[in-house]
C-alpha cells in the first residue's frame, strides 16, 4: 500500500516536473551606482553556480556596469547547499528554500553623468568621455529592463540617505507595475552603516541588511527571496 | 546670475498628453531654469524623464536633479497613485541636501 502510494507520488512529481515546470524568474538586482549591485550578482553566483565564475568587475569607481547582464539558470536551494554564513545562529531552524532564477545585473540608475566627475578617478578626458556616454546607455538599458522582469532586488547603500529620487522611482514603478520589492541594506559591516534609516524611509517593504562583500545575512536574504519571488 | 524658476500648475500639467509633458519639463531645464510642477509627476513620468534626459546627456548637460514628495495612494481600492509636487533642474546648477516626506531643501547655484 506504501509503496504504491510512494509510486504514485513519484510519477505525480515526475508528470509535472515535466509538463509544469516552472520557468526561472527573472530577479533585477538595481539600485544607485556603487551599491553593490554586482558585488552581490556575483555573491549569488559564487555561492550557488560556480565560485569562480563573475557576473562581472566590481570597483570604487561609479558605473563599473555599464551593460545589462543576465546569469540564467541560478538554482538557489539552501537545504542542499552549505551556506557558509559566519553570522547565522547555529542553534535557528535551517532555511530549506528553494528558488530557480536569472541573475540580472543592471548598471546603477542616476539621473546625472558627468564625465569630470570620472577624471577625479584617474581617467583621461577621452576615456572619462567614453565611459560617461556607455554609462548614458547603461541606464537607458537598466530601465527598459524593466519591463521583462518578475522581480527585483533592489540593492542601497545603507552608510547613505536612502530617501533618493532614485530610490523613490524605482520603487514607486515597482508598486505601480506590481512588481514585488526586497530591500537589501547593502554594507552592514561598515561603521557608519544604519540600515534602521532605510526601513524607516520604506516601512511598507522588507528590509534585509546584508553584506554582499563579507557574506553577512545573506541565508536570511535568499529565505525572503524564496518567498516572495516564488 | 540670475536663475528663473518655472512654477507649473496643475491645470497646465493635466492639459498635457504624459510625453509633452516630459519634453515640456526637460526642455525647461535644459535651458537653465528650475521647474516646479504642482502635482507632480507619477512615478513612472519620473523613469521616463530619467530615460529621456539620459539619451540628452552632454558634456554641457550632465544631466538633472529631480525631487519630490511620495505619491500618496489615493482612489478605487487604494490603486490609483496621487502625486504632490516634483521639482526638477539642472545637475549642475541644483543639489538636493535634504528630502523627506513632507519637505525638501535644495541649493540652487549659478554655476
Amino acid at each position: 500500500m506504501m509503496i504504491r502510494k510512494r509510486m504514485r507520488e513519484g510519477f505525480s512529481r515526475w508528470i509535472k516536473a515535466l509538463f509544469f515546470r516552472k520557468k526561472a524568474v527573472k530577479i533585477g538586482i538595481y539600485g544607485p551606482p556603487n551599491a553593490g549591485k554586482t558585488t552581490l550578482a556575483n555573491r549569488i553566483i559564487h555561492t550557488f553556480v560556480d565560485e569562480n565564475e563573475d557576473v562581472g568587475v566590481s570597483t570604487e569607481v561609479p558605473h563599473e556596469t555599464r551593460r545589462v547582464v543576465r546569469r540564467g539558470e541560478v538554482q538557489i536551494d539552501l537545504a542542499a547547499n552549505s551556506l557558509q554564513n559566519p553570522t547565522s545562529n547555529p542553534n535557528a531552524k535551517r532555511n530549506k528554500a528553494k528558488l530557480k532564477l536569472d541573475v540580472v545585473d543592471t548598471p546603477g540608475l542616476a539621473t546625472k553623468i558627468d564625465f569630470r566627475d570620472f577624471m577625479a578617478y584617474g581617467m583621461d578626458e577621452e576615456d572619462a568621455k567614453r565611459r560617461a556616454k556607455e554609462a548614458t546607455e547603461g541606464v537607458i538599458e537598466a530601465i527598459k529592463w524593466l519591463d521583462d522582469i518578475d522581480g527585483v532586488l533592489l540593492l542601497m547603500d545603507s552608510t547613505e540617505d536612502p530617501y533618493t529620487q532614485t530610490n523613490v522611482v524605482i520603487i514607486g514603478n515597482m508598486e505601480a507595475r506590481r512588481i514585488p520589492v526586497i530591500i537589501a541594506a547593502n554594507k552592514m559591516d561598515l561603521p557608519d552603516s544604519a540600515p534602521q534609516r532605510i526601513k524607516n524611509a520604506f516601512p511598507q517593504h522588507h528590509v534585509i541588511p546584508i553584506s554582499a562583500l563579507k557574506g553577512d545575512n545573506m541565508e536570511l536574504l535568499y529565505g525572503e527571496m524564496a518567498k516572495t519571488f516564488k | 546670475m540670475e536663475i528663473e524658476m518655472c512654477l507649473i500648475s496643475k491645470d497646465k500639467m493635466e492639459s498635457m498628453a504624459s510625453t509633452e509633458k516630459l519634453r515640456f519639463v526637460l526642455d525647461g531645464v535644459k535651458s537653465g531654469n528650475i521647474v516646479v510642477l504642482e502635482g507632480g509627476l507619477t512615478a513612472e513620468e519620473q523613469m521616463k524623464l530619467i530615460e529621456l534626459t539620459m539619451i540628452e546627456v552632454s558634456d554641457d548637460f550632465p544631466g538633472i536633479e529631480i525631487s519630490g514628495y511620495p505619491s500618496k495612494r489615493g482612489g478605487f481600492f487604494n490603486i490609483r497613485r496621487k502625486t504632490r509636487l516634483t521639482v526638477v533642474g539642472p545637475a549642475q546648477k541644483m543639489k538636493t541636501i535634504k528630502k523627506g516626506k513632507d519637505l525638501i531643501s535644495t541649493i540652487i547655484s549659478s554655476s
